[in-house]
């Protein structure tokens, strides 16, 4: 690589400044609560007190971390055929996979409540045919449901934005090798999408361990996560200081998580951390 | 046949994508006041919002307004910041660099929110002024989440590009400044655009962030809708982002329909 | 790409805002009870209030913020705020001056321990003789200084007649086995464990941890039977037929009432919770006289029925309770008669301590089921 030109040494001040103003002294401001009592005297109570919360931090990294796989799976090849599409045909797909985000969150969990519910509409079609009811809303399925709806398209669009940067040829070539060719698709495409597929990774796993809403909704109020707990006690308690503590200690987590998740597919690129 | 089941896959992807919607512009007809229970068809949803002097326009217009205003500021910072992690050559310092980027995402937003009000707050204090909060620090904080969903777009695109493209323009006589515009940017192209997408949709709906932010002369619909813990949405909202839904559908069937028929006069 | 996307934002930014411009007519009032001068036309209230609280124009209502704004040139800022924990962070953080707030009984309680309203000059407030004497002294404002009532609001049973067998008269059918699935209760802990206190006999502001604990006990055991905790999903579950029982706001009841037939209401015989919910200034708002103005104006005969026949709960107006013209009026559920009142109580604001053992507790009891 050629020296660094003056561009690519100064590109980055801006964010720099940014990120030190606006996220580490934000984040500075979280600790500072973690470890003080509401009156401000320094404590370690609140850290303490989240051994208390072992089951739930459990239970949103798992939730979650269902969230990201099935969304893996389920945008890999989607990210895959779209990328095949004629461009244009990539930008209408592209939108219309954002589309349904523009919309309000509270109207889309509503509508699945409405699709979900015992007489809802999925329950009233079945009937019909003589099969059901089912329990389907204030399940822990709901819940991963909800949470892989809202954030596939953060799965799908870095994913295929690698992809269709992946030359048709190579494509057509692990393509036509047939039926043992799978493990060839394997070996040469998924190299070759692995950024996309680790920055999708972080887009689903990382804000999915911290949602709220959509437990809240579709867990019938009955699943407790570590966002939920966390709004409940700086919304519900101005309980600053053991929301940031949780806070921290969630922080804490994900960029083990995520350490770990380099350790995983680090080897491939040093680059590839994000 | 590979093809045709590749397109049913995306099918029942889109379909289920979908599904809520349909049941949203369903329901956007009902007549009664109710979002559950279906009375009848009536469009007097429609003709309430464009009739009656609610004031349901200006979050609307705020709405849009702040969210294409931060989408642009985060996706220039974004891309630039991404493009100089990719440059960086020390390893801790990029580590660092991207563990930072992470942490808006990381917190939940009551966290982000409650957070960046305190320092807002600190900051109008020093100042004296009377409101720490106002329209800026509401875009400063919808910049500050949207900034890590750029950069996470435009880092793979990035360590896809070959550096030597770079090199190779520099070699025949470009400045890297020139090189950067002419050949880096184009290659990454795709993910900034997927970037901006990102960044214009989380602010489009973020309330809780928003909640904690904003002054009061700067409201937008999620603060709106998101407000009714003990109140039912009532159907006119709905009958609103179908309207919205209808108008991006119809630009893209449009946009869709003028892009083949150049394509053919070609 | 740039091109689509750009087109897309311009149709957007262009068509919706100008097609929804306010163009209405429900924007004054005919006869103002008070007198309103124009002196402070040109300034600016700013008004914190709950998400869909007020009349805002649609359907044919009055829009009581522009009807001020007509009558006296003053501009209205107005916010929301979707519980009285939120509106406390924000106020509290002092980021905002609002100079007028319409928080709940407890909330205000707790404003005026801490020092953050500031008295009203009652002299100017001259449609406060319209508020009902029995919403007036209450306890977190025994001496009429610093509140004026907005909203009155009553908890009570809803059911569905089609589901439930009799008229149920207790909150016991909330733990019955025989309803088990279809029972819904409150997604937030002072609800729930007040249900729970008024069934086993125990003061719902007790500062004893030994009460709350015989609660949290009761709820764990409600557990078995619950559907779910909810919050505004009780609209479409008690709409929809999709659970039997629920307890909610009085008021409420008549919006789920006019969407399924078969909903019927009771106001259980071991006690209730109640609320009144009041319009305060708090000590950091700027435009003092304009906030006197708009309260007064909240209590305009016009505007006080407009908002109750849009919120539907119960108003402390006497104005609106006795206009024979009024949607509810005469409504026993909204304004139960002598006999038929249930027995009340208020929440008190609580001793943080306790606060938080309870929280403590409600996820304890979330976490059993």
């Amino acid at each position: 690589m050629k020296q660094r030109s003056l561009l690519q040494r100064i590109i980055g001040a801006p964010y720099v400044l940014w990120a030190a103003i606006f996220i580490v002294v934000p984040l500075f401001i979280v600790a500072y609560y973690s470890f003080t009592d509401p009156n401000g005297a320094p404590t370690l109570a609140n850290i303490k007190n989240l051994g208390e919360y072992g089951p739930i931090f459990r239970d949103s990294i798992l939730y979650s971390l269902a969230a990201t796989v099935i969304s893996l799976v389920l945008a890999y090849p989607f990210a895959y055929v779209m990328s095949r599409k004629r461009e244009k045909t990539q930008q209408i797909m592209m939108v219309l996979v954002m589309l349904p985000m523009w919309m309000s969150l509270l109207i889309l969990t509503y509508s699945w409540m409405n699709i979900l519910e015992r007489n809802g509409i999925i329950n009233t079609l079945l009937s019909k045919i003589g099969a059901g009811p089912l329990t389907l809303i204030g399940t822990p399925g709901a819940v991963i449901f909800g949470m892989v709806y809202n954030y596939i398209p953060y799965m799908i669009l870095p994913i295929y934005s690698v992809m269709a940067k992946i030359e048709p040829s190579v494509l057509e070539a692990a393509e036509d090798l047939g039926s043992g060719g799978l493990s060839k698709l394997y070996r040469v495409i998924l190299p070759l999408s692995m950024p996309g597929v680790v920055s999708g990774i972080t887009m689903v796993f990382v804000p999915s361990v911290s949602t709220f809403y959509i437990s809240q909704k579709l867990g019938d109020g009955k699943i407790l996560l570590v966002g939920d707990i966390i709004e409940r006690q700086i919304q519900a308690q101005n309980n600053y200081n053991m929301g940031a503590a949780l806070s921290l200690v969630l922080m804490v987590i994900i960029v083990l998580s995520m350490a770990l998740m380099k350790l995983f597919a680090g080897d491939t690129d040093e680059n590839l951390y994000v | 046949m590979k093809k045709a089941i590749g397109n049913i896959f995306v099918g029942i992807i889109y379909f289920l994508l979908y599904l809520p919607l349909l049941v949203m512009v369903i329901f956007s007809f009902n007549e009664g006041r109710s979002t559950s229970v279906f009375k009848g068809f009536s469009g007097k949803w429609y003709v309430e919002l464009f009739t009656n002097s609610s004031d349901i326009g200006i979050p609307v217009r705020n709405t849009l307004f702040l969210a294409v205003l931060a989408a642009v500021i985060a996706t220039v910072i974004g891309t630039a910041a991404a493009v100089y992690i990719y440059y960086v050559r020390s390893k801790t310092w990029k580590n660092t660099l991207n563990t930072v980027t992470n942490i808006p995402m990381m917190n939940p937003d009551i966290v982000t929110g409650v957070s960046l009000m305190l320092l807002f707050v600190f900051v109008g204090r020093l100042v004296g002024a009377l409101n720490s909060l106002n329209f800026f620090t509401l875009l400063i904080a919808h910049i500050t989440f949207n900034i890590p969903y750029v950069i996470l777009n435009v880092l793979p695109k990035l360590n896809q590009t070959d550096p030597h493209l770079s090199e190779a323009a520099q070699d025949l006589g470009s400045t890297p400044t020139e090189a950067f515009f002419r050949v880096v940017l184009p290659s990454i192209m795709s993910g900034v655009t997927s970037g901006f997408m990102m960044a214009f949709t989380l602010s489009l709906d973020d309330f809780v962030i928003s909640y904690y932010t904003t002054g009061t002369d700067f409201q937008t619909l999620p603060l709106f809708v998101f407000n009714m813990v003990k109140k039912p949405v009532k159907p006119n909202i709905y009958a609103l982002y179908s309207i919205i839904f209808l108008l991006v559908l119809a630009v893209l069937l449009f946009t869709n329909i003028s892009g083949a028929k150049e394509k053919r006069k070609k | 790409m740039k091109k689509l996307l750009s087109i897309l934002l311009a149709v957007l930014m262009a068509a919706v805002p100008v097609s929804l411009s306010s163009c209405g007519s429900n924007t004054a009032i005919e006869s103002p009870r008070a007198t309103y001068t124009r002196d402070l036309a040109g300034t600016t209230v700013n008004v914190f209030n709950w998400g869909e609280y007020i009349s805002d124009g649609s359907e044919g209502s009055l829009n009581v913020n522009k009807a001020f704004e007509a009558l006296t040139g003053i501009h209205v800022n107005y916010s929301f705020y979707d519980s009285n924990e939120s509106m406390y962070g924000k106020l509290k953080s002092g980021a905002v001056s609002y100079d007028v707030i319409i928080p709940s009984d407890y909330m205000i309680e707790r404003l005026i321990k801490e020092d953050m309203l500031q008295p009203l000059d009652y002299a100017k407030l001259t449609n406060y003789d319209l508020i009902d004497p029995q919403y007036k002294n209450l306890f977190f404002d025994p001496d009429n200084t610093y509140s004026v009532p907005y909203n009155v609001g009553l908890v009570g049973l809803i059911y569905n007649t089609t589901m439930v067998e009799g008229t149920p008269d207790s909150w016991a059918i909330m733990w019955d086995e025989k309803y088990k699935d279809n029972i819904l209760t409150f997604d937030n802990p002072r609800d729930a464990f007040g249900i729970a206190q008024f069934l086993i006999g125990v003061d719902v502001n007790s500062e004893n941890k030994a009460d709350w604990d015989a609660a949290a006990e009761k709820l764990k055991e409600q557990n078995k039977v619950l559907q779910g905790r909810v919050m505004d999903q009780v609209f479409a579950k008690m709409e929809g037929g999709n659970a039997a029982i629920a307890p909610y706001y009085a008021g409420d009841y008549h919006v789920m009432k006019s969407n399924n037939p078969d909903l019927a209401f009771v106001y259980p015989k071991e006690g209730t919770n109640i609320f009144v919910d009041s319009a305060c200034v708090p000590k950091n708002a700027v435009n003092y006289e304009a906030a006197l103005m708009y309260i007064n104006f909240l209590m305009e005969p016009e505007v006080a029925l407009a908002n109750a026949e849009y919120i539907c709960y119960a108003s402390p107006n006497t104005a609106v309770a006795n206009n024979p013209d009024y949607e509810f009026y005469g409504d026993e559920i909204l304004y139960p008669t002598e006999e038929s009142r249930p027995v009340c109580e208020y929440f008190h604001d609580i001793d943080p301590e306790i606060r938080s053992y309870y929280e403590k507790l409600w996820e304890s009891v979330i976490l059993d089921s």
